[in-house]
């Protein structure tokens, strides 16, 4: 018999390290890998240089007018002019400060929240409040504020209210309807299942044109309810019925024990499920969450076929101007380019949340 | 040691069990089962996988229904009302074979979250008492930590620290040692056996021997839902009576 004493560790050889390592690992380790290192090079190549010529090498970025446009390029000229249109639809123009206010505001909440550690307290409160400061601002009629109607809200602040509702109600309903469908009672079980799956079952444009169309049928002859009002309330009814499905499907990743040691710790039901069961539930289903939110956040834009003019649509509006015709390809792109930002930020704030929530970080 | 224990005070009948019946569907695995633990008593219940002593003290503090008989624990019969299930579940804290903890929490707010939400004690004393109890486990300093970056082990002595935060009469322990590596599984029982030293009134499931030998007053055999043989450990290890605990003794000790 013999005895070993213990190795230091070793580092690895070096042909496995470093960037060339890296490059024969993953770019040119089989010729499978070859032939698409190559292949998406080449697509790389003829899609990257075209775009950022027409986009910025020959682009116009100075004028006012369309003749301003000489070259082959982009006429960003056109967003340029437009821009109030695309952010802020047919909000009357001497009355853009409230808008601006508003958004600069939650900014400044952003900013304040991460580095005043103190306002978490008030958390709570500013969610409630801060919708009412924004619809006061928004919707006047008050406090000296003239009158703008919603009809008149349009372009990108249409569509981060259509969206911000959406989101901010859709979340806690959807809660509702998940625990509905986990319920021991048959009847909220029932109730929840029909709910969830003849919402699953039909397509937003359904839910719009019945809540734009079908609902005023239901009212009185001369009530005349809000038409945006009725596209939040079909979007956030249709979003919840998401929302559950993702949150159910976090209920079903966490273990019996969790629940378990909820109840012989003395926890009733709903502090079982608000202090143990959901945080865990909604951290796994973090991506799917996100997911869901970015498609609510695009598909505010079928709002369109009720008659409101968000993002979107104010393509086809400013690029229907008599002085600005066959512009749709520049305001596309822009507004392609600002569905980007948002949703990709979203994915971003996802998987920062992702990261800051994960409490399993190893020994 | 078994001298020791005999001589040992117990007071009165603290969990009474009556002629419990229980059915998963047309499976009867609970059959007519009666025991009576003491205060400050310390049973071990053993006996082969799918015999119905996890299901057993799992009915105790209701995580488990049964359809017939009667659990009291301190007098309360333990049922649906949900006052009695409350007075209950406070007296009565249980240990996982899979610890449980819940892992968004840190150490320390899995062992509050009940005494403030539940008992609505002030934070301050909920933390307090935390810190004092995972002291006793020998754990204080992780208490900050998650309980993945904890060792299966320490995990269980925290599991440990939260039953106790409570300051239960009883404690169920339901397998506490059957997942963790071998080395870990004295740290554990060094808990265990330092409670027992207390006073606490343990009903305990476990296939450690050893323990069961130190510690226990009494020791039940459970096989295909029915308690086939109870006795002092001296007894019960030395000259077991019926055939199945032979069988069963002879299978697990001889080796």
């Amino acid at each position: 018999m013999a005895v070993y004493p213990p190795k230091p560790a070793k580092e690895p050889p070096l042909t496995e390290r470093g960037p060339i390592a890296w490059v024969r690992h993953n770019l040119l380790s089989s010729p499978y890998n070859i032939t698409f290192t190559i292949l998406g090079l080449a697509i790389l190549y003829w899609t990257i240089p075209p775009f950022v010529k027409w986009a910025f090498l020959d682009a116009n970025f100075a004028g006012h007018t369309k003749a301003d446009c000489t070259g082959n390029g982009a006429c960003w000229v056109f967003v340029k002019e437009k821009l109030n249109m695309f952010l802020f639809g047919f909000y009357p123009q001497d009355q853009l400060w409230r808008p601006k206010t508003v958004i600069a505001t939650v900014l400044a909440l952003g900013a304040f929240a991460k580095f005043v550690p103190g306002l978490h307290r008030f958390k709570l409160l500013l969610i409630a409040i801060f919708p009412i400061f924004a619809f006061m601002m928004l919707h006047g009629g008050s406090f000296g504020l003239s009158l703008v109607e919603t009809s008149k809200w349009g372009g990108l602040l249409l569509t981060l209210v259509i969206a911000s509702v959406g989101i901010v109600l859709s979340f806690p309903l959807g809660i509702l309807l998940a625990l509905g469908r986990q319920s021991k009672l048959p009847i909220i079980k029932s109730l929840s299942v029909f709910y969830i799956e003849f919402v699953r079952g039909v397509p937003l444009i359904t839910v719009l044109f019945m809540a734009s169309v079908v609902l005023p049928l239901f009212f009185p002859e001369g009530v005349n309810f809000n038409k945006l009002a009725r596209a939040l309330i079909g979007i956030t009814l249709f979003e919840a019925a998401y929302v559950a499905e993702n949150i159910r499907s976090g209920f079903q990743a966490i273990p019996k024990g969790q629940y378990e040691a909820a109840d012989a710790l003395g926890l009733g039901y709903w502090q079982k499920m608000a202090l143990v069961i959901l945080p865990q539930a909604i951290k796994v289903t973090i991506p799917n969450l996100v997911g869901t939110f970015i498609s609510l956040f695009k598909d505010t834009s079928l709002v369109m076929i009720i008659g409101l003019f968000d993002l979107l649509a104010m393509v086809n509006v400013t690029s229907n101007d008599r002085d600005w015709l066959g512009m749709d390809t520049e305001g596309y792109v822009f507004v392609a380019f600002i569905f980007w930002i948002f949703t990709f930020s979203m994915s971003m704030y996802s998987k920062r949340l992702e990261k800051k929530l994960n409490t399993d970080k190893g020994k | 040691m078994a001298e020791q224990t005999n001589s040992k005070k117990l007071g009165e009948p603290i969990i009474q069990l009556e002629n419990v019946n229980k059915w998963y569907g047309d499976f009867h695995v609970l059959k007519d089962i009666n025991l009576e633990v003491r205060q400050g008593e310390i049973v071990v219940v053993a006996g082969p996988s799918g015999s119905g002593k996890s299901t057993m003290i799992r009915c105790i503090n209701r995580l488990e229904e049964y359809q017939e008989g009667s659990i009291r624990v301190k007098g309360i019969e333990v049922n649906n009302d949900v006052k009695n299930l409350r007075a209950i579940r406070s007296n009565v804290a249980m240990v996982f074979q899979h610890f449980n903890l819940f892992p968004h929490l840190t150490i320390l707010e899995n062992l509050t979250l009940a005494p403030v939400w539940v008992y609505k004690t002030p934070k301050k004393e909920a933390i307090e008492t935390a810190m004092h109890y995972l002291e006793k486990v020998n754990i204080a300093d992780q208490a900050n930590k998650y309980p993945n970056q904890l060792s299966g082990g320490q995990q269980q002595r925290v599991a440990i620290a939260r039953a106790l935060c409570k300051s239960p009469d009883i404690m169920l322990f339901d397998e506490p040692t059957s997942a963790l590596d071998p080395e870990m599984i004295g740290e554990v029982l060094d808990v265990m056996m330092k409670l027992a030293d207390e006073g606490k009134t343990m009903i305990t499931v476990t296939h450690e021997m050893g323990f069961a030998r130190k510690v226990a007053d009494r020791v039940i055999f459970m096989d295909a839902g029915q308690i086939i043989e109870e006795n002092d450990p001296e007894t019960f290890f030395h000259h077991p009576e019926s055939e199945r605990l032979q069988l069963f003794l002879k299978q697990i000790l001889n080796h």
